[in-house]
């Protein structure tokens, strides 16, 4: 308890109250807030897009090597995030082996664009929204699309009502969870998109450059990302959490 | 209209091989012990299924065969599962009006046609509620109308009665039966209660470990059951196994570790696998070892006493087992009860012997 409290007390004592409402309408504050949410949000829809059909494989259809392809799904999830960015780098980077062949054919630099924050949030929030919609999935009765079926309904008509509508609680711990673990994300991107201002620099971002120049405006932003995470347990309460 | 059923089915081990028609206008059961392959069958007709041999067809229509399998959604038929899966996110209404609006009705049209329906069933009040609201007797009926609102060729009914209790079990089973006379179409009900069967279908198809083994109305059976379970459904004991000839002429059916029952030899074929059938009116209880004719005398304890009006069914743990009807009066004459230890006897020439 302790251990969670202190750090919590900590940053309450040492944010500045006086200057939080200036701190933050800062300009570098409100941007980097922005582009948060936009790759938070982006990274989240991306995973459960990209999510959906994996998790429905990994669930219904048996194809060799499912073991491996999960166990390399959930990776990025131990990984730590800097070794993420690391990788991306080596893919996607300049010199990348998908990269330098983006580069050579069409110009393309993914390195150091809000295109990199995006993917390198991707990366490491994915595996949540796999491992969320995998429960879901396991967790319905096939059979109940079975009856829609024999009611005359088409396989779109069955996802559209019966399957992803009793999905929709572990559809939305996906979201939300995938789109949490993208806020906070650091490491890979810090690594693989660099931290430039209005382009890479989301919140955690932020706070980190803020620490080394004004630390009153770190604790500032670090509140602010907080009173996010607060909204998030409050939001999943009742839901998926008991 | 007829349904015209000749296919094996696989799942996993599991081999089901079944032949059978039903006509329009008739309700057929398909009757069977717990995995005998019926909803393996149910799974086949309703296109969920593909058969690994054979083919089904309704109305000439092929919906299986060597060269193709119609699914699910274009089939007219409509099935009340075992479990009823009623689409817990919908209300009733939702649930009736889903087939239509699968089906390209427009929401609102559906929707009245189900509320009406609902209202026919006398489920008005209840269309707006959640399934998870419903009783077991309202549940029963909004999937029946589920099933009906598409107005199928076929309906299939899955064990319609066993998710009820027994008191809504008579009640819906009056339902489920008005319900099947009012329906034009092939009606097929699925089932393991030979209760239900016989209160339910005109004809009988009974399922055992997979294979058709009689097909006939109640009275057929009745009359001249040709399994265990046969037997079982209409009452009387069945005993099954190869007939040898004993030394004095007479039959013999090895019938457990090192029990027999002697049975007169029939003249008209030889020996083989047989069933054969005693009725229970025929065995006689005693206290002490019989000194009769009979040559088939067997003991063991009672185990259980059914009183059904002047007359009582006795079975006695004995091998094989054997029920016997006595009258009230010797129940209390010979203070039959669970537990008591009876000599059960019967004479050969009561016994009717049937190839199987």
């Amino acid at each position: 308890m302790l251990l969670v409290a202190l750090p919590l007390l900590g940053l309450i004592l040492r944010t500045p109250w006086a200057r939080i409402g200036e701190v933050l309408t800062s300009e570098i504050v409100v941007t980097a807030l922005r582009l948060s949410l936009i790759v938070a949000t982006s990274a989240a829809a991306i995973s459960f897009v990209l999510g959906f059909p994996l998790a429905w494989m990994l669930v219904r259809s048996p194809f060799p090597g499912k073991t491996f392809v999960r166990a390399l799904v959930i990776l990025p999830l131990v990984m730590p995030p800097v070794v993420a960015g690391v990788g991306l780098l080596a893919a996607f980077g300049r010199r990348g082996i998908v990269g330098s062949w983006l580069y050579e054919w069409f110009g393309f630099q993914l390195t150091f664009t809000t295109g990199a924050a995006v993917l390198a949030a991707t990366f490491v929030s994915f595996p949540l929204a796999v491992l969320a919609l995998e429960a879901g999935l396991r967790g319905l009765d096939e059979r109940l699309e079975h009856a829609a079926s024999t009611l005359g309904a088409s396989r779109w008509y069955v996802m559209r009502r019966v399957t992803l509508p009793l999905m929709a609680p572990q559809i939305a711990a996906a979201l939300v969870l995938s789109w949490a673990r993208a806020l906070g994300e650091f490491g890979a991107t810090i690594t693989f998109a660099g931290n430039l201002q209005g382009r890479t620099q989301t919140l955690p971002l932020a706070v980190f450059e803020r620490l080394q120049t004004d630390p009153e405006a770190a604790f500032a932003i670090s509140m602010l990302l907080i009173a996010i995470a607060f909204a998030v347990i409050i939001g999943l309460r009742g839901r998926f959490l008991r | 209209m007829t349904l015209a059923v000749d296919v094996a089915l696989r799942r996993g081990e599991f081999e089901v091989r079944a032949a059978f028609e039903a006509e329009a206008g008739e309700t057929v059961a398909l009757l069977g012990p717990n995995g005998s392959g019926k909803s393996t069958l149910v799974l086949a007709i309703a296109g969920l299924l593909p058969p690994a041999e054979g083919t089904i067809a309704l109305d000439g229509d092929v919906l299986d065969d060597e060269g193709g399998h119609v699914p699910p959604d274009r089939r007219p038929i409509g099935v009340v599962f075992q479990d009823l899966l009623l689409f817990p996110h919908l209300s009733a209404v939702e649930n009736v009006a889903f087939g239509l609006r699968a089906r390209g009705t427009d929401a609102g049209d559906a929707r009245a046609r189900a509320r009406h329906l609902l209202d026919r069933l006398g489920l008005g009040d209840r269309a707006d509620a959640r399934p998870r609201d419903l009783s077991g007797g309202e549940a029963q009926r909004v999937a029946l109308a589920r099933a009906l609102i598409g107005e199928p060729a076929l309906l299939l009914l899955d064990e319609p009665l066993s998710a009820l209790d027994v008191g809504t079990r008579i009640e819906v089973r009056e339902l489920v039966r008005e319900q099947l006379r009012g329906f034009p179409g092939v009606r097929v009900v699925v089932t393991h209660d030979p209760v239900e069967a016989s209160a339910l279908a005109d004809r009988l198809i009974l399922l055992e470990d997979g294979r058709v083994t009689q097909i006939g109305s109640p009275q057929d059976i009745r009359a001249a059951p040709r399994s265990r379970y046969a037997a079982d459904f209409v009452g009387v004991n069945a005993f099954q196994g190869r007939l040898e000839r004993l030394a004095d002429g007479a039959g013999g059916i090895a019938v457990g570790e090192d029990a027999e029952v002697v049975v007169p030899w029939p003249e008209a074929f030889s020996g083989g696998d047989v069933i054969a059938l005693l009725r229970p009116a025929d065995v006689t209880l005693s206290l002490e070892a019989p000194t009769g004719s009979a040559r088939n005398v067997f003991d063991g304890p009672v185990s259980w006493v059914a009183v059904d009006g002047e007359l009582a069914r006795v079975r006695v743990a004995s091998v094989p087992p054997l029920v016997a009807a006595v009258t009230l009066g010797s129940v209390d004459r010979l203070g039959l009860r669970e537990g008591v230890l009876v000599w059960a006897s019967f004479k050969a020439v009561e016994v009717r012997v049937l190839p199987r």
